[in-house]
This record gives structure tokens, sequence and C-alpha cells, in this order.
């Protein structure tokens, strides 16, 4: 029987990077720079996302996708209630978001009177770093009650993101959590990256993690 | 990981080849898998065997090239692999590791039966 060398050489997830490009063209061509948020649950992805929308709303049009695995409209709510548009994602149970649902929730959005988009992906600190969406920046919010060790447990989640933001820091003198272990840990997958520590609960930090936002948008913007 | 629904793109990027060269049957694949993507072998052959059946690619072999994890030292140049945990660079310490390889996940190629 006669046989045949056929040359491929595509990513296995080529599906869905192919999905994840037409979503960056979307919003390119909407003019809105897009955020993604992961973390495990908990850890402070919306408490993130309402204190970014208190620092930002007065000069940024913004909307939010909410990413959850069951059939609730808990965060949505709360974005709505702070006065931007939000979608919520039911993902059925599945464990991350992919391309293809980011860009069917486009469609609930006017993405033409945005300029910032902020994706809450489903609490999780393994899968949502295997699937691309198509956004101009990933960040992971840590938070200081999960422990110092997380980046070497989870390292594939750290590696890809542009910043790392740590939350609760208003805990460090009531929980064991080693700073120095924790940054190393951090620098080890992705040296340089930019990293914050915040309290959504008392504001600490939350203007220089503002500052470094808005200048990503605004040198996106041109 | 989400070793069935890989293993379901795996399957549809074969097709998806083997169709326009004029196969009657896959007869093996060709992937790079790198030490780093996450990837979890045993799973992808038990849900290969699944998926396959009744399909262009029933029998067909996977052979898995590993590609081991490539580590560059950014503060003083050095390369080195994985064995365990990520580590700062052997020779200098340093904490700066910037990874250049290992986190591939891809079908280099098929061989067919063709008529």
């Amino acid at each position: 029987m006669p046989s045949a060398h056929v040359p491929i050489v595509e990513r296995i997830l080529s599906a869905n990077d192919r999905l994840a490009e037409q979503n960056r063209s979307l919003l390119d061509s909407a003019g809105v720079f897009a955020l993604n948020i992961m973390a495990s649950p908990g850890a402070g992805k919306t408490s993130t996302i309402l204190e970014t929308i208190r620092a930002l709303s007065p000069n940024f049009k913004i909307g939010v996708v909410e990413g959850d695995t069951a059939p609730v409209t808990i965060d949505a709510d709360k974005m709505v209630a702070a006065g931007v548009p939000a979608v919520q994602i039911n993902t059925g149970g599945g464990c991350h978001l992919d391309a293809g649902m980011l860009g069917n929730a486009f469609s609930q959005l006017d993405l033409q009177n945005l300029d910032l988009l902020i994706v809450e992906n489903v609490g999780n600190l393994v899968c949502p770093a295997t699937f691309n969406l198509g956004v101009h920046s990933s960040i992971v919010v840590a938070s200081v009650p999960e422990g110092d060790d997380k980046p070497y447990k989870y390292p594939k989640i750290y590696r890809g993101i542009d910043a790392l933001i740590l939350n609760k820091i208003d805990l460090l003198p009531y929980v064991p959590f080693n700073p120095d272990y924790f940054r190393q840990g951090i620098e080890l997958l992705n040296p340089g990256v930019s990293f914050f520590r915040i309290s959504c609960r008392t504001g600490e930090g939350i203007d220089d993690w503002a500052v470094w936002l808005r200048a990503q948008i605004q040198s996106r913007k041109g | 990981m989400h070793e069935l629904a890989i293993t379901e793109n795996i399957l549809e990027v074969a097709k998806t080849h083997a169709a326009p060269a004029g196969a009657r049957k896959v007869l093996s694949l060709t992937l790079s898998i790198g030490q780093l993507s996450g990837f979890v072998e045993e799973s992808v052959r038990f849900c290969w065997e699944l998926l396959t059946q009744g399909t262009i690619c029933e029998g067909a072999n996977l052979i898995i090239r590993q590609i081991p994890a490539e580590l560059h030292c950014l503060e003083c140049g050095e390369k080195f692999g994985l064995t365990h945990e990520l580590i700062p660079c052997p020779v200098c310490a340093s904490a700066r590791i910037r990874i250049a390889g290992g986190e591939e996940m891809q079908i280099d190629s098929i061989e067919i039966e063709t008529d």
C-alpha cells in the first residue's frame, strides 16, 4: 500500500488560536484594550475589578465579561451595580474560558463604545493558562492566604502574564507568608513581571495598579 | 489539563490534513510535546484509542517526540535544562530565567496510506 508523509506543523490548540486572533481583530478595530484576569477562587478577581472600575471609570468606558461554571450572575450583578455593562458567561461546568466563549460574548457588548474590557476568567490556577483568548494582556491575582508556594506548584499560569497582583496584604501580619520566597518563585517563571501589592479591602496599592493599567490602555491607543 | 479536548483537537487537525492529501487511512501522527506543556501522555493515548474508532485515524500510532525544557539565565547567559522544579541559575544563582523551549504542543506530521 503506498504511503505518504504529510508535514503539518500546527499547534494542537490551533482552532482556539484562530478564534483568539478573530477576537483580537475585533477588539483592535473597535479600539478596545482587553485584559484577562485569572486567579484561584476567592483570591479577589471580582474585588480587583471593582476597585479598578472605581479608579478608572472617570476616564475610561469599561465593560466586563464574567466567566463562571455555575448558572449564576453574582459577579455580573456586582458590575452592573457599579455602573458598567457586564456579560455573564456560564461555561456549563467548564473550568476555563476559551476564545470561542469570549467571542460569543462580544455580541452582547457595544465594543465601539468601550475603552477597556475586563475579562474575569473562571477561578482556577491550572486550565485558563492554556487557552488563548485574544486579549491584549493577562494578569494573575494572587492572595496572601493562599500561601507563598503557589508559583512553584502552578508554574504555567504565572509564566505568560504581564502583571501579578498580590491581594489581601492587610492579612500579612496574621497568616504565614514569606514574601521573598513568593517573589523568587515569580521571578523564576517570569523575570521582570510587573508586581503590585494591594488590599482591595483597605485600598492600599490600588493607585499604583491603576497607573500601570492606564499606561497600558493609552500606549495601545497610541 | 483537558486531555479529552486535546485529543479531539489532534484528531480534527489530522482529519483536516488527511483528506486533501488523498488518505485512505492515517497510519501514524508525530507530535512534539514540550516538557513544560502540561500534556499528560497516558491520558491522551487512552482518549485517542476511544475517539479514533470508526474514523480515518483508527489504529493510527501516536509518535510523541518529547522536547526538553530549555532555560536561559538572563544574568550570565548559562543554558540549562530542568530535572525537577524550577531552580535559579546553577552557575550564578540568579532567579532571572527565561524559558526558551519546552512549551510546545504541536502536530508535526502524519503518515498516510494512499490509494
